[in-house]
C-alpha cells in the first residue's frame, strides 16, 4: 500500500458542458449500499433544471442538424473514451449498486457497447422509420423522422450506469438533448459519465446530467414549457402520475415508467427512440 | 454550327426601327439587347404545372344550368372563329361556311351569328364577298401558317396578300424554332414586322393581328407564358394557343396561363389583349368550360367576341344541337344542324 | 351580350337523404335508445333542425365499451387477419356507392360545400377504408416489430369539421390493425356517423365492433375516461386534448393527439404566384378555415407584399359564398353559432390591436351562421390574430425580409401541425422544410391529404400520426415506428 493520500474528486453538477456546483450550493451524502461514505453529490435545485434546459435548447440546432454520419461518429466517440475509465466505472458502479467485480464489469461492458449500438442507428433511422408515400396524385411525398427537442431524463434508480446510458444515448441517437436527473442514491458514475462526455466530441448542453432528487427536480421538468419531452422512467413510485398530468400541460411527449425496471441487458430495439422522434411529411408537386 | 436563315430579306427593319417599335411602359426597355429580353422573359413568375392544373380541374366542376347555360351558348357562338383549313378547300367550301357563319342555325332567327370566319389567305377574297355587310369578320391564317418554317419575306408577303385579299384578322404563328433556341429577340421582331404588314390602306385600321403561340410545341406553362408576354409586347392584338394541326391544343392549363397573361399585360400597361383558343375544343362542355375560365381568371371584360374568340369547326354544330335541346327540351340529332 | 355570366342556381338534391326525426346510439350492432338527454342537429346553412339525437350517457358508454370489449375478445381479436380486411373493403365499397348520399347529409349537418363534401371528404373516406383494408393481413411486414398485437378497444372522440373523414381516420387503422372501437362523433355533426352506422349494418361487420355513441363533452369524456378502453384516440382543440392527456395520465390507455394549428404559409418572392394565391386560399378557406393546418398565417416576403395581397385579393372577390348545396359554392356555412362567435371575437380583437381587415363585397344569406373571406394585413408577431387558433376564414399577413426571418416567425408558435412554403427555388425547399418544426409541409401546393401519407402535429399540435405505416403504430402493441 501507498501512503500516499488519495486526492479525492469532487462531484458536481454537469450543465452547458460545464461542471458548476448547485446553485443552491446544496450537496447530499452518498454511500455505497453498506451505507459507507464515498462522496458528497450536488443536490441540483429548480434554477440548476432551469439553466439545464437553457443550455439544452441552445444545443438543440447543432446538434440536431448534424449528419446522422457525424452523430453517429460522435456517440461511438464516448464509447471509446469510456472504454479508457473502464475501471473507474467499474469500482462506481460495484460501490454504488452493490455489485461484485465480475458483474459491476459486465455492467459497464453493456454500458459501453449500447452507445456502440446507438452510434450506428443515427444513419439508419431515416432509412427505416421514414420513406416515400405513394399518395394519389402527381405528387412526391416523403416522410422523415426528426428530433422533438430538448428531452427531460428521470434516470433509473436502480442501474446507476447501463440504465442511463439506456436512456440517454437513444434520446441523443435520434438527434435530441438531453436534462438528465440521475439515480439519487447511486449519482456517481453518471458524473464520471459526465467527465467522459466533456472530453469526447458531445457539443456542450446536448447533455446535462443534474445530480440529486427526481421528485423534487420532476414536477419542474413536466411542468417546463420548453421541454418537449419527458421520460419518467426512474420517477419515484407515485409520482409518475403526477408528472404525466403536469406533462399534460404543454402536450408533451411522454415515456410512462414500467412497474419495476426494466432488463437493461435486453436488446430495447427502437422502443426508447421512437417516443422522441417527430415524423415530418413533405409534398411537392409533380411537374415539368 | 448552321443557324436557321433568312436569305430573302429586303424589307429589313431599318436602323432606326427599334425606337419604333419599343414595347409600352413600364416594359420599354426590355427589348434594348437580346440578355436584357432573356433576362426579362426569365424573371416571370413560374408557372406550377400540377398547381395550375388543379385550379383548371376545380373550375371545371362548375355547373352551368339553364339561364346560365343558355347565355353561355348565345355567347360561345357569338364567339366562334368558324374555321376551315384544309388543303382541299375550295371557294365553294368557303361559301358555304360563311353562309353558315351568317345563319348557324337555319331554323331558328334568333341564333346569333358567329364572330368571323377563318381561312388561307388565297381564300379570304371569297370570304369577304361571301360575307358582305354581315359584320362577321374575315380571319386569315399567315405567315407560312401552321409551321411559320419561311423566310421573313415569304412570312410578309403572305400577310399582305391576305390583308389584300379583304382579311381583318390577321393568324400568324411566331417562330418556334427561334423560340426555342433562345433568340426572343427574333420572335418579337418578327411580330412587330407582321404587325406592320397588317397596315391597310385608305386610312383603315390595321388588321388585328393574333400571334399563334402553337403551345403544343412549346411544352411547358413556362415557356406559354414568355411566349405570351413576346406577342403582347410585339403588338398582338389577340395571342391565341394553336393552328389546331398539332396535338395537344388548347388545353384548359394553356388558357390558364395565356388568360393569366393577358390579365397581368392590361394591369401592367392599361393595354387589353384578346384571347383566341383554337383545335380541341369541340364540345359545349368544353366551351362552356372556357367561358367559366375567363370569368374566374380574367373577369367579365373578357366576355366579348372582340376579346375572346373560339378557334374551331365542330363546335358550332355541338353549341347548336344543345341550343336546340334547351329551346325544345328534348335532344336534338346531327340531321338537325348543317353540315357546314 | 355583354352581360355578366352570372351562373344560375345548381343545386344538389337532398332528395337522396333520408332524415329520420329522431336517432339512437350505435351500440353491439343495433340503434338504441340513449338514456341521456337528447339534442337536436341543426343546418348551419339555414338553422332549421334536421333532427334529434339522444346523448350517450355514463351507462350508454359502459354497454358501448363492454360490447366493443365481447366484440374484441371473441370476433374481431380472433378473425383471421384477411377476414378483418376484406370487411374493411367491403365498407370502402358501400361508402364510394353511397358516396353521394354521404356528401349531401355532410354538407347538410356541417355547412361545408357540397364541391367538397362531394369532391374530397368522401371520397378520401372511401380511400382511408380501402388503403387500410390492405394492411389487416400484412401486419407482419410492416417494419413495426416483430408480432404486432391490437390494444383492444379504442375510445375516439373526433370533431365537427370533416365528421365523416375524421371517422374514417379513426376507425380504418383501429379495425384494420384488429381492435373495435366506440366512437363519439361531434356534437353538432352526428349525422354521416350514424349512416356510417347503417354501412356497418350493410357491410355484416360483426355486432360491437363499430360502437357509435353521440353526445356532447360529458359523453365523450365518459368514453376516454372508461376503464375498460386500452386506447384513446382524440381530434380537437389543443384544450381539450390536454385535458384527455391529463385524463389518460397514470393509466395504461395509449393515446394519440391531433390537435390545434396556426400554420405558416410562407411565399418567397420568386414563388409561382399564381399557384401561390390558389394555395394561399386553398390554405386559408377550404372548408371555411374549419381546419386545424389551415395555413392562417401568410408569411409574405416583404418585397411582393403589396402586389401578392392584391392579386389575392383579387382572387378573393371571385370566391362563391352561399348555400352549401350549391355545386359552385366555394365557402358554406360556419359550423355553429358557437364558432361564428368565436370567429367574430377574435376579428373584432385583431382589428383593435391595429391590423388592418379586408373582406370582399359579398351577399351572406340572411339565416344560418356566415361569415365572410377575411385578410388581416399589417399583422404582427404579437397580435392575437398572428398566435390564436381562429378555426375559421380569416387569414393573417405577416412580413419577413431573409429566409432565416421566415423560419423564425413560422415556428415561433406552441403549435406545430403544418406549413407551407412556395418558392421556385428546389434547394430553398429542402432546406426550409428542413427547418420548420411541422408535421406537415406542403411545399408549392398546400392541404393535400392521402392515406398512404402521415400526417400529425410537433409541440402543442399533439403526437401520434395518422395515415400511412405510421399511423398503425398507435393501435399497436409493441409497435416500435413513431
Amino acid at each position: 500500500m501507498s501512503d500516499r493520500l488519495a486526492v479525492r474528486k469532487t462531484y458536481k453538477l454537469y450543465v452547458n458542458g460545464a461542471f458548476p456546483r448547485s446553485e443552491s450550493g446544496r450537496t447530499y451524502e452518498v454511500t455505497d449500499t453498506r451505507g459507507h461514505f464515498l462522496a458528497n453529490a450536488a443536490r441540483a435545485s429548480r434554477k440548476d433544471a432551469r439553466d439545464a434546459v437553457v443550455a439544452a435548447r441552445a444545443a438543440f440546432p447543432k446538434w440536431s442538424a448534424m449528419t446522422a454520419y457525424n452523430r453517429g461518429q460522435v456517440l461511438y466517440r464516448v464509447a471509446e473514451v469510456m472504454e479508457g475509465r473502464h475501471a473507474q466505472f467499474c469500482e462506481e458502479v460495484a460501490a454504488g449498486e452493490g455489485l461484485s467485480t465480475s458483474k459491476a464489469r459486465a455492467a459497464v461492458d453493456a454500458a459501453i457497447d449500447r452507445w456502440v449500438w446507438y452510434a450506428g442507428w443515427t444513419d439508419k433511422l431515416a432509412a427505416v422509420l421514414g420513406g416515400a408515400n405513394p399518395v394519389a396524385g402527381p405528387y412526391f411525398d416523403f416522410s422523415m423522422p426528426e428530433p422533438t427537442g430538448v428531452v427531460a431524463v428521470l434516470a433509473p434508480q436502480q442501474s446507476s450506469l447501463l440504465g442511463l446510458v439506456s436512456v440517454l444515448a437513444p434520446v441523443l441517437a435520434g438527434g435530441n438533448t438531453a436534462v438528465v436527473v440521475t439515480s439519487r442514491e447511486r449519482p456517481l458514475p453518471a458524473v464520471t459519465l459526465a467527465e467522459v462526455l466533456a472530453t469526447s466530441d458531445v457539443p456542450g448542453g446536448t447533455v446535462n446530467l443534474l445530480t440529486g432528487d427526481a421528485e423534487e427536480l420532476g414536477t419542474w421538468l413536466a411542468e417546463h414549457a420548453d421541454v418537449d419531452a419527458i421520460d419518467l422512467t426512474g420517477a419515484p413510485a407515485g409520482r409518475a402520475m403526477e408528472f404525466e398530468r403536469e406533462a399534460a400541460g404543454t402536450v408533451k411527449r411522454v415515456v410512462r415508467p414500467t412497474a419495476a425496471e426494466p432488463d437493461w441487458t435486453a436488446d430495447p430495439g427502437l422502443s426508447r427512440m421512437t417516443p422522441f422522434l417527430e415524423t415530418k411529411t413533405v409534398w411537392h408537386p409533380i411537374g415539368v | 454550327m448552321i443557324g436557321m436563315t433568312h436569305v430573302l430579306d429586303p424589307d429589313a427593319l431599318p436602323d432606326d426601327a427599334r425606337a419604333l417599335m419599343a414595347p409600352l411602359p413600364p416594359y420599354d426597355d426590355v427589348t434594348r439587347s437580346d440578355s436584357a429580353f432573356r433576362a426579362f422573359l426569365h424573371g416571370l413568375p413560374g408557372v406550377d404545372q400540377v398547381g395550375a392544373e388543379a385550379r383548371v380541374a376545380m373550375l371545371g366542376t362548375r355547373s352551368i344550368k339553364t339561364t346560365a347555360k343558355a347565355w353561355a351558348i348565345d355567347t360561345a357562338i357569338s364567339m366562334v372563329d368558324l374555321t376551315t383549313l384544309e388543303g382541299a378547300d375550295t371557294p365553294g367550301k368557303v361559301r358555304s361556311l360563311a353562309a353558315k357563319a351568317r345563319r348557324p342555325d337555319p331554323g331558328d332567327p334568333t341564333c346569333p351569328q358567329v364572330a368571323a370566319v377563318c381561312v388561307y389567305g388565297d381564300l379570304a377574297g371569297v370570304a369577304r364577298e361571301a360575307l358582305g355587310d354581315s359584320g362577321i369578320h374575315v380571319a386569315a391564317v399567315a405567315t407560312a401558317f401552321p409551321s411559320g418554317r419561311a423566310s421573313r419575306a415569304v412570312k410578309i408577303a403572305d400577310v399582305k396578300d391576305a390583308v389584300a385579299n379583304g382579311a381583318d384578322e390577321i393568324d400568324m404563328v411566331i417562330d418556334r424554332g427561334a423560340f426555342l433556341a433562345g433568340r426572343y429577340l427574333d420572335v418579337y421582331e418578327e411580330i412587330v414586322a407582321v404587325k406592320e404588314a397588317c397596315a391597310r390602306p385608305g386610312g383603315r385600321a390595321p388588321a388585328h393581328l393574333k400571334v399563334i403561340l402553337e403551345t403544343g410545341e412549346l411544352v411547358t406553362l413556362d415557356n406559354v407564358r414568355r411566349a405570351s408576354w413576346i406577342a403582347m409586347l410585339a403588338g398582338g392584338d389577340f395571342i391565341k394557343t394553336s393552328t389546331g394541326k398539332v396535338s395537344p391544343a388548347a388545353t384548359l392549363p394553356v388558357s390558364l396561363v395565356m388568360l393569366e397573361a393577358v390579365r397581368d399585360f392590361r394591369a401592367a400597361t392599361g393595354r387589353q389583349i384578346g384571347f383566341k383558343p383554337a383545335g380541341g375544343i369541340r364540345t359545349t362542355k368544353d366551351a362552356i368550360k372556357h367561358l367559366v375560365l375567363i370569368n374566374e381568371t380574367v373577369g367579365p371584360d373578357w366576355l366579348d367576341p372582340d376579346w375572346f374568340r373560339f378557334g374551331a369547326s365542330s363546335l358550332l354544330n355541338d353549341l347548336l344541337l344543345q341550343r336546340q335541346k334547351l329551346r325544345t327540351g328534348h335532344y336534338s340529332g346531327p340531321d338537325y344542324v348543317t353540315v357546314d | 351580350m355583354t352581360s355578366l355570366f352570372e351562373y344560375a342556381p345548381a343545386p344538389e338534391s337532398r332528395s337522396i337523404v333520408d332524415i329520420a326525426p329522431s336517432y339512437g346510439l350505435f351500440i353491439d350492432g343495433e340503434f338504441v335508445d340513449g338514456t341521456g338527454e337528447s339534442f337536436k342537429s341543426v343546418n348551419p346553412a339555414t338553422e332549421e333542425v334536421l333532427t334529434e339525437v339522444s346523448a350517450g350517457s355514463g351507462a350508454d358508454v359502459d354497454r358501448a365499451v363492454a360490447a366493443a370489449r365481447r366484440a374484441f375478445t371473441r370476433v374481431w381479436g380472433p378473425m383471421r387477419p384477411a377476414d378483418r380486411g376484406k370487411y374493411l373493403f367491403r365498407i370502402a365499397r358501400l361508402l364510394q356507392e353511397r358516396a353521394r348520399e354521404f356528401a349531401v347529409l355532410e354538407s347538410l349537418d356541417n355547412g361545408k360545400p357540397i364541391r367538397e363534401s362531394r369532391d374530397v371528404d368522401v371520397p378520401l373516406a372511401a380511400a382511408h377504408f380501402f388503403y387500410h383494408a390492405g394492411w389487416a393481413d400484412k401486419l407482419d411486414h410492416a417494419g413495426l416489430g416483430p408480432g404486432p398485437r391490437p390494444l383492444g378497444v379504442a375510445g375516439q372522440v373526433i370533431p365537427w369539421n370533416f365528421p365523416l373523414l375524421m371517422l374514417a381516420w379513426k376507425v380504418a387503422p383501429a379495425l384494420a390493425t384488429g381492435n373495435t372501437v366506440v366512437l363519439k362523433p361531434a356534437e353538432t355533426t352526428p349525422l354521416t356517423a350514424l349512416l356510417f352506422a347503417e354501412v356497418c349494418q350493410q357491410a355484416d361487420l360483426p355486432p360491437g365492433v363499430v360502437n357509435i355513441v353521440t353526445g356532447a363533452g360529458d359523453t365523450g369524456r365518459a368514453v376516454v375516461e372508461h376503464g375498460d378502453v386500452d386506447k384513446v384516440a382524440f381530434t380537437g382543440s389543443t384544450e381539450v386534448g390536454k385535458s384527455i392527456a391529463r385524463a389518460v395520465a397514470g393509466t395504461r390507455k395509449s393515446l394519440t393527439l391531433e390537435l390545434g394549428g396556426k400554420a405558416a404559409n410562407i411565399v418567397f418572392d420568386d414563388a409561382p404566384i399564381d399557384q401561390a394565391v390558389e394555395g394561399i386560399v386553398q390554405g386559408i378557406f377550404f372548408n371555411q378555415g374549419h381546419v386545424c393546418c389551415a395555413g392562417s398565417r401568410l408569411l409574405v416576403q416583404e418585397s411582393v407584399h403589396d402586389e401578392a395581397i392584391a392579386s389575392l385579393q383579387r382572387r378573393i372577390g371571385t370566391l362563391r359564398v352561399g348555400d352549401p348545396l350549391d355545386k359552385n359554392t366555394d365557402i358554406g356555412a360556419i359550423n355553429s353559432a358557437e364558432q361564428l362567435a368565436r370567429i367574430r371575437e377574435l376579428s373584432d380583437v385583431g382589428e383593435a390591436e391595429g391590423a388592418q381587415r379586408w373582406q370582399p363585397a359579398c351577399d351572406l344569406p340572411d339565416r344560418g351562421f356566415w361569415y365572410p373571406p377575411t385578410v388581416f394585413t399589417d399583422v404582427s408577431p404579437a397580435h392575437r390574430i398572428a398566435r390564436e387558433e381562429v378555426f375559421g376564414p380569416v387569414l393573417s399577413v405577416l412580413t419577413f425580409r431573409t429566409p432565416d426571418e421566415a423560419v423564425a416567425k413560422a415556428n415561433n408558435s406552441t403549435y406545430g401541425l403544418s406549413a407551407g412554403i412556395w418558392t421556385e427555388k428546389g434547394s430553398r425547399i429542402l432546406k426550409i422544410a428542413n427547418q420548420l418544426r411541422a408535421g406537415v409541409v406542403w411545399a408549392n401546393t398546400f392541404n393535400k391529404f392521402d392515406p398512404t401519407s402521415p400526417f400529425g402535429g410537433y409541440k402543442q399540435s399533439g403526437y401520434g400520426r395518422e395515415g400511412g405505416r405510421h399511423g398503425l403504430t398507435g393501435y399497436l402493441k409493441g409497435a416500435t415506428h413513431s
